[in-house]
């Protein structure tokens, strides 16, 4: 393909997955995540915006999701006084650019077996560096928040800043060491390869998920995604009780709300790397992917239901990140670092040395 | 000494590595999720405007003056209430009735509503159960002040016929 084409078809792909998957996800969750919170709660949650009156099913969560965006819309757009203006109005568009820039590598449907030539059609870009481009460019969001804060002129916005620093850098090593294990057993920094990895069967029944052979992995990873994403039990940069708001303090109207919503797409984000990485991404267990005689994939309604198993495998990570985030109270600071760097960073370590040992004695 | 040591009690290991833990919290709040998705059962919000729960008998709401068989107001304008009331907020202005067994009457009757702090002593303090609080009704919001001081009318909105005997004697 030239590059023209490789151009259009990147943004092509990159519009379909945007729109037609992430933001979707996204909207959703700013009503799910008060619904859900309120039924685990013995609550009801918002239920008084209809659209058209109570005329059709779904109308009250239409409403109150279109009552939000306007709402966030036509609200006053606060420029704190004698902060710096033009860093506090770049910030909350950092996050959210670093947080859509990571969908370029996560593969949605299958891409050619790794050693064979062919379209990657439900992927972007199939990098070389791959997952590295998701560490690289996620860290980018820390810079949105501490810049936000910093810009504010806010002692509370300034301490969250801070927050979001530190945890981020803390919580960042246990991702990518949780990570190395699964490059080590499945050789390629490709998701794509990696994919194809898991979709083998460990002892004839067991499928080589790498939740399988990395459980301590799975659930290190998780825990520093929660912390990595700021939702609690780690939403210690925000802090409503403490810093009244941490680093979004100041910011008001669409600007709080590019900062939350670039916090949704980090759950979705998160939620599509553990699926991709832990949970066989689009191989559905114990169904073979047909390949044709010359190696090339079938693409047919096995596809399409392969995309459907990632999704679906997304949307139970977001389920579940959320579950998490409602049901654990807040940890203290020092809890926080101390578990980031003496529990869970020794523990990552030894992760991998069992891992390299293991796969040192099967060679 | 009087201070008490207590004894914490010793974490078992499942504890303290927190994952199990983690896994029974999940599990509660999962189950509450399903359950009040599909039943109604645990879910304590009352929708107010449509739903409104009943008061408790006892519960002192606006006042309401009581009438007489033949509708009038049973105050005698004795102005015991307006004595009892910490907050001075009834305002009394009587007049002569022109009978002998009653003598006063209230020309007017004010409470302002603002000012009352609902204690129920002027209820307490009536001689003729002519003032009582049990109406189970707020006061409702308005715009200006005036409003929240309520006249004889509307005292006597809420007001039914009492059947109690002038002078205490019987119910």
């Amino acid at each position: 393909m030239s590059f023209g084409e490789v151009l259009l078809w990147g943004l092509l792909k990159f519009a379909a997955i945007v729109l037609g998957f992430v933001m979707v996800v996204a909207t959703l969750l700013t009503l799910l995540e008060r619904k859900q919170s309120a039924y685990l709660q013995n609550r009801v949650g918002p239920n008084r915006a209809f659209l058209f009156g109570k005329k059709f099913p779904l109308s009250a969560f239409i409403g109150q999701i279109l009552a939000d965006a306007v709402k966030m819309l036509v609200k006053e757009d606060f420029d704190p006084p004698r902060a710096n203006t033009w860093l506090h109005r770049l910030a909350p568009a950092l996050p959210l650019f670093a947080a859509l820039m990571v969908w370029m590598v996560i593969p949605f449907g299958p891409g050619p077996k790794p050693g064979t030539e062919g379209e990657h059609w439900f992927q972007i870009a199939n990098l070389d560096v791959g997952i590295l481009w998701v560490l690289a460019i996620s860290s980018i969001g820390v810079y949105g928040a501490t810049l936000g804060a910093w810009a504010s002129n806010s002692a509370f916005s300034l301490l969250g800043g801070l927050r979001t620093a530190a945890q981020m850098i803390s919580y960042e090593v246990t991702i990518g060491l949780n990570m190395v294990g699964l490059f080590m057993i499945f050789g390629s920094l490709k998701l794509n390869d990696i994919v194809w990895g898991q979709g083998e069967l460990l002892w004839g029944w067991l499928p080589k998920w790498g939740i399988v052979v990395q459980p301590l992995g799975f659930v290190l990873f998780v825990a520093a995604a929660v912390a990595e994403i700021k939702r609690a039990p780690f939403d210690l940069p925000e802090d409503e009780s403490v810093l009244a708001g941490g680093y979004s303090t100041e910011y008001s109207a669409m600007r709080f709300a590019l900062f939350a919503l670039g916090e949704f797409i980090g759950i979705v984000i998160m939620s599509a790397l553990a699926s991709v990485l832990f949970l066989g991404g689009w191989q559905i267990p114990w169904v073979a992917t047909p390949l044709l005689a010359d190696g090339s994939i079938d693409y047919g309604w096995l596809t399409v239901m392969q995309v459907g198993a990632m999704v679906i495998k997304t949307m139970f990570m977001v389920f579940l990140l959320q579950q998490i985030r409602w049901t654990f109270p807040r940890f203290r600071y020092d809890q926080l670092m101390r578990l980031g760097w003496v529990y869970m960073l020794p523990l990552s370590i030894a992760n991998l040395a069992i891992t390299a040992l293991v796969m040192f004695l099967l060679r | 000494m009087a201070t008490v040591q207590v004894k914490r009690r010793e974490l078992s290991f499942g504890e303290r590595i927190y994952l199990p833990e983690v896994l029974r919290g999940l599990k509660v709040t999962t189950r509450q999720l399903f359950k009040n998705m599909f039943t109604k059962k645990d879910i304590a919000t009352v929708q107010y405007p449509e739903v409104r729960k009943e008061y408790p008998d006892r519960f002192r709401g606006r006042h309401r003056l009581m009438k007489r068989e033949d509708g009038s107001v049973r105050c005698v304008a004795c102005m015991l209430c307006s004595t009892a009331c910490p907050a001075k907020c009834i305002h009394i202005v009587a007049g002569d009735k022109g009978d002998q067994s009653v003598e006063k009457y209230p020309v007017s009757f004010e409470i302002d509503l603002l000012v009352c702090i609902y204690c129920g002593f002027c209820e307490e303090a009536c001689p003729c159960d002519a003032i009582r609080m049990d109406s189970g009704r707020h006061p409702l919001p308005s715009f200006t002040r005036d409003r929240q001081r309520i006249r004889k009318i509307q005292l006597l909105e809420d007001g039914g016929p009492s059947i109690a005997v002038q002078g205490g004697k019987g119910t």
